[in-house]
């Protein structure tokens, strides 16, 4: 099993591999706390949320697969493209940490994603259409269950107002990635494939701002914002994270499990 | 946080020659169900709480040698059904930490009895997952061990503990299903792949035998249970059950049951195995398998890294109904 590079990827093929590396990538993050989370009843709904993301990606890896001809398979793209061919935003790849970044970061994701759903169930792309109307409604849940968390953690103890602040401030500067605009999305923004993300930002600024000014934290001071995602410029935990997923296929290549 | 209150909880200690014993035993013997608020004598509420809570550990220690492989699944598709799995199993710990509670114990006691060792769990969570195959290993014998154990607990003279059974049962023999299935394609695979599904039946076949406990002469806790009817077979019964349904599934895949003296009785129709080495299941269950001390730690280790946030969800809930009530007063 030989790994798997896509030299110049059509936009649309592009598109749909970044969103669905987002949620591939997102969903093993959050797998990674099943058995270890802080009750019994966030062990459930963080795998809940894990399995609703790696069911997104999956659709969008097989429409990716329909799209790309060749015979290919949604498990081509998850266990053989390298780092470098992974276009997941920086976000969803940072690290679980605590609870509170575990929370921060899905807030932060899944307040974007709702409403950029809720836009690409106009795609003229039918399958994103389909897709997008099933996500929508996930990512509402995602939104309550972070967002009723996010106010948990800001309004409940000292130290957890201080660990969710913490983990602001670390995760803040991979926001900005979630609204960036390139040659490969311009197109498709046109064609109507895909949404622009500048156009859910007031949404998921409000977002943020009310669940903010519910607990009387404000939004972390960042002199820069991160990025490269897009273009398979990562942050060094992709690979460990590619170490674990992909290690079955590496070790016993061309295997059907 | 967890604590439910009951009204019954200040029962006398001794309930010998009390008239409600007896009424009790007429209910049991009349196959009615016991609900948490009934009369119940002492002895069958603490071996109740014990095995409820036994169980309840075994299912949430279970996540752990299955979520192993969680991250490493070798396709989306197994990924996702193997985190469905993992899910599964910390519902059913959630509904019987639930059952238990009826009794009067609270969810906090019974996992810092799980986390300070005084509690225990299924020996066969103290052996370690090492490759895929144990994954459906584990779906296809300890699932299925559990299945027989838990059919006839459906039938339980408690109430709140035959009701979750009913619901837990559904998904154990979906989990059973889908582990043999995942073992029949290893089967079916290239020759590593055969070969990793053997050298797992040969890691797992015996702990899964020991899942049933000590034969019958030597339970100590049997025959009371039985009467009470919370147990209705007994260890051996249902271990045979067990070897009778699986020795063919394996044949049927090709795979050899690590048992030498492994023969099928004409006369009887039964499976009979060789020795059963008890002294690993007294050495496991009290703490020398190869995972306990990891099992626990890690149980332990999310606990404490865990206080903060059930804290903070405390402290906020606590603001909230003070806020509430001054906006009431106001
Ligand atoms: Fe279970
Ligand atoms: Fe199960």
């Amino acid at each position: 099993m030989t790994t798997l590079t896509l030299t110049a990827p059509s936009p649309h093929l592009a598109f749909l591999l970044r969103l669905a590396d987002d949620n591939l990538i997102l969903g093993h993050r959050l797998s990674e706390w099943t058995g270890h989370a802080p009750m019994l009843e966030e062990d459930i709904a963080l795998a809940n949320i894990a399995l609703d993301h790696i069911g997104a990606a999956r659709s969008l890896y097989d429409r990716a697969a329909e799209l790309h001809g060749e015979g290919l398979t949604e498990d081509d793209y998850a266990y053989r493209r390298d780092a470098r061919g992974y276009l997941n935003c920086l976000l969803v790849e940072r690290p679980n940490g605590d609870f509170a970044h575990t929370i921060v970061r899905q807030l932060l994701y899944s307040a974007f994603a709702l409403p950029y759903w809720a836009v690409l169930t106009a795609s003229t792309d039918a399958t994103i259409a389909a897709i997008a109307a099933k996500s929508e409604k996930e990512a509402r849940y995602h939104v309550r269950h972070s967002g009723d968390w996010f106010l948990r953690l800001g309004d409940g103890t000292d130290e957890s107002r201080t660990r969710t602040e913490a983990a602001l401030a670390a995760l803040w500067p991979y926001t900005g990635e979630l609204f960036e605009v390139d040659a490969t999305l311009e197109p498709l923004i046109a064609e109507g494939v895909a949404a622009d993300p500048r156009s859910v930002h007031a949404v998921w600024q409000q977002t943020i701002d009310q669940a903010l000014a519910a607990t009387g934290l404000t939004v972390p001071e960042v002199p820069f914002m991160q990025t490269g995602g897009r273009t398979g410029y990562h942050t060094e935990h992709l690979g460990f994270i590619l170490a674990d997923l992909q290690f079955m296929q590496r070790a016993y290549p061309g295997a059907t499990w | 946080m967890y604590t439910q209150a009951l009204n019954n909880l200040d029962l006398p200690q001794n309930d010998e020659g009390d008239p409600r014993e007896a009424r009790f035993m007429a209910r049991i013997d009349a196959e009615e169900r016991i609900e948490p608020n009934d009369f119940m004598p002492e002895g069958y509420r603490k071996t109740l709480v014990r095995q409820i809570a036994q169980h309840a550990h075994s299912e949430i220690i279970g996540m752990l040698p299955e979520g192993n492989w969680i991250t490493r699944a070798p396709s989306l598709r197994r990924k996702a059904a193997l985190l469905a799995k993992v899910q599964d199993e910390g519902g059913h710990g959630l509904y019987l930490y639930c059952a238990a509670e009826t009794l009067g114990k609270s969810r906090e006691e019974m996992m810092d009895e799980l986390v300070d060792g005084r509690a225990k769990y299924s020996s066969i969570f103290n052996y370690p997952t090492l490759t895929w195959a144990d994954i459906g290993m584990i779906g296809w014998l300890v699932d299925g061990a559990a299945i027989m154990n838990q059919i006839p607990l459906c039938r339980c003279s408690f109430g709140p503990y035959a009701r979750a059974m009913i619901r837990i049962c559904k998904e154990e023999s979906f989990h059973q299903r889908q582990g043999y299935e995942q073992i029949m394609t290893l089967c079916a695979g290239t020759p590593e792949q055969k070969e990793l599904a053997q050298d797992s039946l040969n890691r797992w076949w015996w702990p899964s035998i020991m899942m049933f406990g000590p034969s019958d002469g030597d339970s100590v806790h049997s025959a009371k249970s039985m009467a009470w009817k919370i147990k209705r077979f007994t260890n051996d019964e249902l271990r045979q059950k067990f070897i009778d349904a699986t020795v063919p599934q394996a044949h049927r895949i090709g795979l050899e049951i690590p048992d030498p003296d492994l023969k099928f009785n004409e006369e009887t129709g039964h499976w009979e195995i060789g020795e059963i080495d008890w002294e690993e299941f007294k050495r496991v269950l009290a703490g020398g398998g190869p995972c306990n001390a990891d099992r626990v730690a890690a149980r332990k280790a999310a606990q404490e890294n865990g206080a903060w946030v059930r804290d903070a969800a405390l402290a906020y809930a606590q603001k909230r109904a003070a806020r509430e009530s001054e906006t009431l007063a106001a």
